[in-house]
């Protein structure tokens, strides 16, 4: 039995293991106010807000969470946005008013995202909203609308917290249980925020067998400072890492900022974006161009490896059955990383190449350098023959040039809908010739151009 | 008066609380089926076997249909009944509907639907615009050509000549609602259908036709759409048709709705093309003949892609006076999605061709673009003698048009010169980073091509509270056209807003409707809905005055003033129920003065234009192609608008959607015929943080000269090509990495603008 609170209403329902929170909403609630426009966390139209343990009012994906995740939390819905009696949020009033819909169907989830980051003060709207797709309004006056309504306080209703609940399916809360039950039950699938894993269920409509979530495993969900560098527990999410980075690596999080949306870095998890092997990733590359150490567990057994060393090939990890990722760490480091992600939509885009580029020059020369690249191979990879290009010589614009053919001996792109081969070998090379005049403080990013 | 007001949109606040109900919203009976549709895996060739046993055996499956088990006529297309709902035998592209799954949930259809063996004997399919010119594989006998002039002498004597061609990609619709139908059996044999769609008559006649009734049989209802852009024009009939059939034989509710996936692979979508152009001018600039081929690819069926290309030809002069022009247009038929319909149709790429033209022509010359374009404007309505009189391709008067003054009020308010002046300072300081600008504007011709289309009806009730009960034909789909017609309405009868009530439009309503499409909604449908209104007001005067002994009367401000005597509007109507005064009136309304002759390219298509101009601030990367919208001015004539607030609505995400069209949504197809790009993880339209930093939009002051509703112009379409400002915006920062003319591309890519850029660098 499943035990959350909705839209203020304490709910216990019989659940299946990937049965998601939207089909439960609008097939079992009736709540149909939030709509299915993709079913892929790719649209936004499905968002709620999603409270925790820690209080914290998070938009998500319903598509694609399931509904064991929500165990003992607090989701609100649109219909659960108004007051007790009907009196319109901030955000409501302001979207009428500035006229912020117009076919209305991605409204709701526009409202909920909305509503949720009114809730937490923020005024980055452009990035609040990256994941919410508008196709009547050009998205101006829905803008207009998240502006006028941040100057209003939060309506009390708004409150929500986590209720003491009984897990319906496995969930361990420690690493320790984790490894444990995944030693036990080594075929079954983990599942941290189910932004991958929940396209396999609404997408392929796979059967996923044993399932265990890591929603409570909350020693994987820290963050720690250590004498050697950072620590990040595998169930983190891209949110929490994204704030890890803000101060620490700022390219990588301006990287982190472009990575899915709000509601996606809300759920996912640094160790699945690690452990599904995704041959882009975005994470993985800059984690490896800051020579992270990968830390796996299986039962009692830890083993560690560089980060790169766990991509295989394309579809295979160094990683056995019933082992998992525990933690990965990045060394303590002066601040040389630039990360450029490329895509066809800035926002909320899956890279067609991403590079990753930790330079280290001293006294003019180039004294460290890791470079890697996600897009660019069946795997993230290290660009090690561009790096021993460029390594021991002067960072100048001739050895830089230079180094460029040795792009064609890390990497063999493929062509696929997101870009051609041809493309993503130009590009990666033009990301070193960007590093190299950024550099020398040369404007090369039209993201921080002003009108 | 309501008319002019900037209310909200009717819907505004059960949108933004999530009442409002869409097809798949509206509570279903118990034993409801749910059906999916069995998709082919290749693009062409013919089924040799269909082993549906696993479909079947499958969960929650109650039946499976093929083609041979539908009772009547399987077609659900629009124009030529060329379009089986279930393929028979033939496949004609890769997503093509072959088996209809009925099943206890929307996941179990799903489910059973990929557990097909289908066996095919597989042919070459003809999937590029090149294929089929090669494969000579097209609609119609030959190519459709409209002449004006003598293209050949006028090229042959031209000082200067140039000839290029332009690549324009298709667009997906991307309407947040994707496909939905539901089919409620009734007592007889009839049947009640909710649909998503933006023709409720032609789901009546495909659903009529499906299940051997006659229309009378059949009861269509919308209420709202999430989003058409003409996807729902004629897209919708499988969904209604195969539930309709499925309602019938088990004698229970039907529902359907297409998974993302599904829609986008199996719906049409905005027509590829390419145009080559072959032009003459004279040393200022001045156009003296252009000669335009137009590539149209429209998939495996005809769909709406005849009037499609038609209109493309119609709008290959945009905002410029030809005198020889002659416009060649193919339609060719391929194993692709049946293109169709999408916001402006066919419009836009007729004005991309014309557009490429000014600004190779400009670029070739060394002028400002701008300068180039003004001087192939035709020339403002007033100025006009008869002598002079300016026509188009296909032999219109343009007699209206206001590019002039809007265009130097544009040029003044987005302070054009002085940027473009700021654009070249800023390039020459900047190695990596370009910066371009560009104007670029608009005419766009409004009313059906297919003339018999230009018509709607309207009904209006009075109660005997005062209250009134508003339909037309239109449908809703986002546009506000619910909003604007109902704000006619009150102007009408001097009352209130709250006073109307709109209500879903409805077959058993208003008859014969034609699609709300063509930007022609609150056109045609407001003028239905006045004369309506005007009916029963006259009715009510006329019994008033004759009580009053003939004293004047006027409905105004919630009143009605009889002579003297002020009655409120409730007491008036209850004077007239009481006397026995009908309260009650259908409406109707036809575009006047139109004539056409599509196949020879003459007359009168177009009630009158629309015109715009936008100028768009873009900068590029030029080492990886990335570029975004700095900013964006907008001058647009709605004439005299209904809703300002609802037509800049229109304005600003037409834009972003042209926009979109341009830059970074692209279509991706294999060399199988699979569509690769067929989710939003992989098809991108623009987002927040795409739209213009600074974004300013304005309306035209001034009224329409055609006899309009309160003179009022139609807006749907025609924003959306003010994004092409946009496309020429990055060529001209692409033309800053070198002397040679960017010829650029559509979608423009970040690839694309980066391939233009090394070319010029080469």
């Amino acid at each position: 039995m499943l035990k959350f609170l909705l839209n203020g209403e304490t709910i216990e329902a019989e659940v299946g293991a990937t049965e998601t929170l939207l089909d439960f909403l609008r097939e079992r609630r009736g709540l149909t106010g939030t709509k299915e426009g993709c079913n892929e966390g790719d649209c936004g139209a499905c968002s709620v807000i999603v409270t925790g343990e820690d209080g914290v009012a998070r938009a998500m994906n319903a598509c694609i969470l399931f509904m064991p995740q929500l165990a003992g939390r607090a989701v609100r819905t649109v219909e659960g946005i108004a007051g007790p009696d009907g009196a319109l949020h901030p955000v409501q009033q302001a979207m009428v008013e500035h006229h912020g819909s117009q076919c209305g169907f991605c409204t709701p989830g526009f409202i909920t995202t909305m509503a949720a980051a009114h809730k937490n003060g923020a005024k980055d709207h452009e990035d609040q909203l990256a994941g919410n797709l508008c196709r009547c309004t050009g998205y101006a006056p829905i803008l207009r609308a998240a502006e006028a309504a941040s100057r209003a306080d939060v309506p009390d209703w708004m409150d929500d917290t986590a209720l003491t609940a009984q897990a319906p399916y496995p969930m361990p809360e420690s690493s320790d249980a984790l490894a444990a039950w995944y030693a036990d039950h080594p075929d079954a699938t983990l599942i941290g925020g189910a932004t991958d894993v929940g396209l396999w269920v609404t997408k392929q409509l796979r059967e996923l067998g044993d399932v265990a979530f890591l929603a409570r495993c909350t020693d994987l969900q820290q963050i720690e400072e250590t004498e050697d560098g950072l620590r990040i527990g595998a169930a983190c999410t891209i949110t929490q890492v994204l704030d890890a980075m803000r101060d620490r690596h700022p390219s990588m999080a301006e990287m982190l900022r472009r990575y899915g949306s709000v509601q996606v870095r809300n759920a996912a998890t640094i160790g699945g974006n690690i452990a599904n092997g995704s041959p882009i990733g975005d994470s993985p590359p800059a984690l490896i161009a800051l020579g992270a150490t990968l830390h796996l567990r299986h039962g009692e057994t830890r083993r560690e490896m560089p980060l790169q060393e766990f991509f295989v090939e394309y579809g295979k990890q160094d990683r056995a059955p019933g082992e998992f990722v525990e933690f990965v760490t990045i060394p303590n480091q002066r601040d040389t990383l630039k990360c450029y992600k490329l895509s066809k939509r800035h926002d909320q885009d899956i890279s067609a190449v991403c590079g990753c580029f930790n330079i280290v020059v001293a006294g003019g020369s180039v004294a460290r350098a890791r470079i890697a690249f996600g897009g660019m191979a069946g795997t993230p990879k290290r660009a090690l023959a561009v790096e021993q290009a460029l390594i021991g010589k002067a960072w100048s614009e001739e050895n830089m040039e230079a180094a460029l053919p040795a792009f064609e001996k890390d990497f063999a792109p493929m062509s696929d809908m997101r870009a051609s081969a041809e493309y993503r070998m130009q590009t990666a090379k033009n990301m070193l010739r960007r590093a190299y005049v950024e550099s020398l403080g040369v404007p090369a990013s039209v993201l921080e151009v002003q009108p | 008066m309501s008319v002019g007001t900037k209310t909200p949109h009717d819907a505004g606040a059960l949108h933004v609380t999530g009442a409002a109900r869409y097809t798949d919203d509206i509570p279903t009976p118990a034993g409801t089926l749910h059906l999916a549709f069995g998709l082919s895996t290749i693009a062409r060739g013919r089924i040799t076997a269909m082993d549906l046993s696993a479909v079947r055996a499958a969960e929650g499956v109650l039946d499976v249909l093929v083609a041979d088990d539908l009772p009547h006529d399987n077609d659900v297309s629009p124009s030529a009944h060329d379009e089986p709902l279930l393929a028979t035998g033939k496949v004609h592209y890769l997503g093509q509907p072959i088996f209809l799954v009925v099943a206890t949930s929307h996941l179990a259809a799903r489910k059973a639907a990929r557990l097909s063996a289908v066996e095919y004997a597989e042919e070459t399919p003809i999937l590029s615009i090149d294929d089929a010119i090669k494969a000579d594989s097209h609609f119609e006998d030959g190519p459709r050509i409209y002449t004006k002039g003598d293209v050949q002498a006028a090229l042959s004597k031209a000082k200067n000549r140039l000839q290029g061609s332009v690549e324009i990609g298709g667009q997906e619709h991307f309407y947040l609602e994707g496909h939905a139908a539901l089919a409620l059996p009734q007592e007889g044999g009839d049947m009640v259908v909710h649909a998503s769609s933006q023709h409720p008559t032609e789901i009546q006649h495909k659903v009529a036709e499906a299940l051997g009734t006659p229309m009378h049989s059949v009861r269509v209802e919308v209420r709202r759409m999430g989003g058409g852009f003409g996807g729902k024009e004629s897209q919708g009939n499988a969904l209604c048709v195969a539930c309709a059939v499925v309602a019938a034989k088990h004698q229970r509710p039907a529902k359907m709705r297409y998974d993302r996936d599904d829609d986008m692979t199996i719906t049409g979508k905005r027509h590829e093309f390419r145009i080559d152009y072959d032009v003459g001018f004279a040393p200022d600039g001045r156009l003296t003949a252009v000669d335009f081929t137009q590539y149209a690819r429209c998939g495996w069926a005809q769909d709406l892609s005849l009037p499609v290309a038609d209109r493309a030809m119609l709008h290959a002069d945009n905002t410029y006076h030809l005198e020889h022009a002659r416009i060649t247009s193919h339609r060719l038929k391929t194993n692709t999605q049946s293109n169709t319909a999408f916001r402006g149709f066919g419009g836009p790429q007729g004005i991309v061709g014309i557009e490429r033209v000014m600004d190779h022509v400009a670029h070739h010359l060394g002028l400002d673009p701008l300068e180039v374009r003004r001087r192939n404007f035709y020339a403002s309505g007033g100025s006009i003698s008869a002598k002079t009189k300016q026509t188009t391709p296909y032999g219109m008067a343009v007699t209206d048009s206001i590019l002039d003054e809007l265009v130097g009020q544009l040029e003044e308010s987005s302070d054009y010169q002085a940027r473009r002046r700021a654009v070249a300072d800023w390039n020459a300081r900047n190695p990596v980073l370009k910066r371009g600008i560009a104007l670029t504007p608009v005419k766009f011709g409004i009313s059906f091509t297919l003339t018999h289309l230009n018509q709607a009806g309207a009904l209006v009730h009075v109660y005997q509270d005062g209250s009134i009960h508003l339909n037309h034909g239109g449908t809703e789909m986002g546009q506000g056209l619910f909003t604007k017609v109902a704000q006619v309405a009150a102007s009408s009868f001097g009352v209130p807003l709250e006073t109307v009530k709109i209500t879903a439009t409805d077959t058993g309503k208003v008859p014969n409707t034609s699609a709300t499409a063509a930007s022609s909604g609150s056109d045609l449908n407001g003028m239905a809905v006045l004369n309506a209104c005007e009916e029963i007001k006259a009715r009510i005067a006329d019994f008033l005055s004759e009580r009053a002994q003939g004293a004047e009367v006027r409905f105004e401000a919630g009143k009605v003033h009889v002579g003297g005597e002020v009655l409120t509007f409730a007491e008036a109507i209850n004077l007239a129920y009481t006397n026995r005064v009908s309260l009650s009136a259908t409406g109707f309304y036809k575009t006047p003065d139109l004539a056409w002759d599509r196949i020879k390219g003459e007359g009168r298509p177009f009630f009158y234009f629309a015109y715009g101009a936008a100028v768009s601030e873009v900068v590029i990367d030029t080492l990886t192609g990335e570029n975004r919208i700095l900013r964006t001015d907008i001058l647009h004539d709605c004439g005299r608008s209904l809703n300002p607030a609802l037509d800049i609505g229109q304005i600003e995400g037409g834009f972003v959607q042209g926009a979109g069209w341009l830059t970074m949504e692209e279509l991706v197809w294999d060399d199988t015929g699979a569509l690769k790009t067929h989710a939003p993880a992989t098809y991108k339209i623009p987002c927040a943080s795409d739209a213009p930093d600074v974004f300013n939009v304005a309306l035209w002051e001034g009224e329409n000269r055609a006899d309009t509703v309160f003179k009022s112009k139609a807006v749907g379409e025609p924003p959306l090509m003010l994004g092409i400002s946009v496309w020429a915006a990055l060529s001209d920062a692409i033309a800053a990495c070198g002397p040679d003319y960017p010829a650029l591309d559509a979608p423009a890519t970040a690839e694309r603008v980066l391939d233009a850029c090394q070319r010029l660098r080469a």
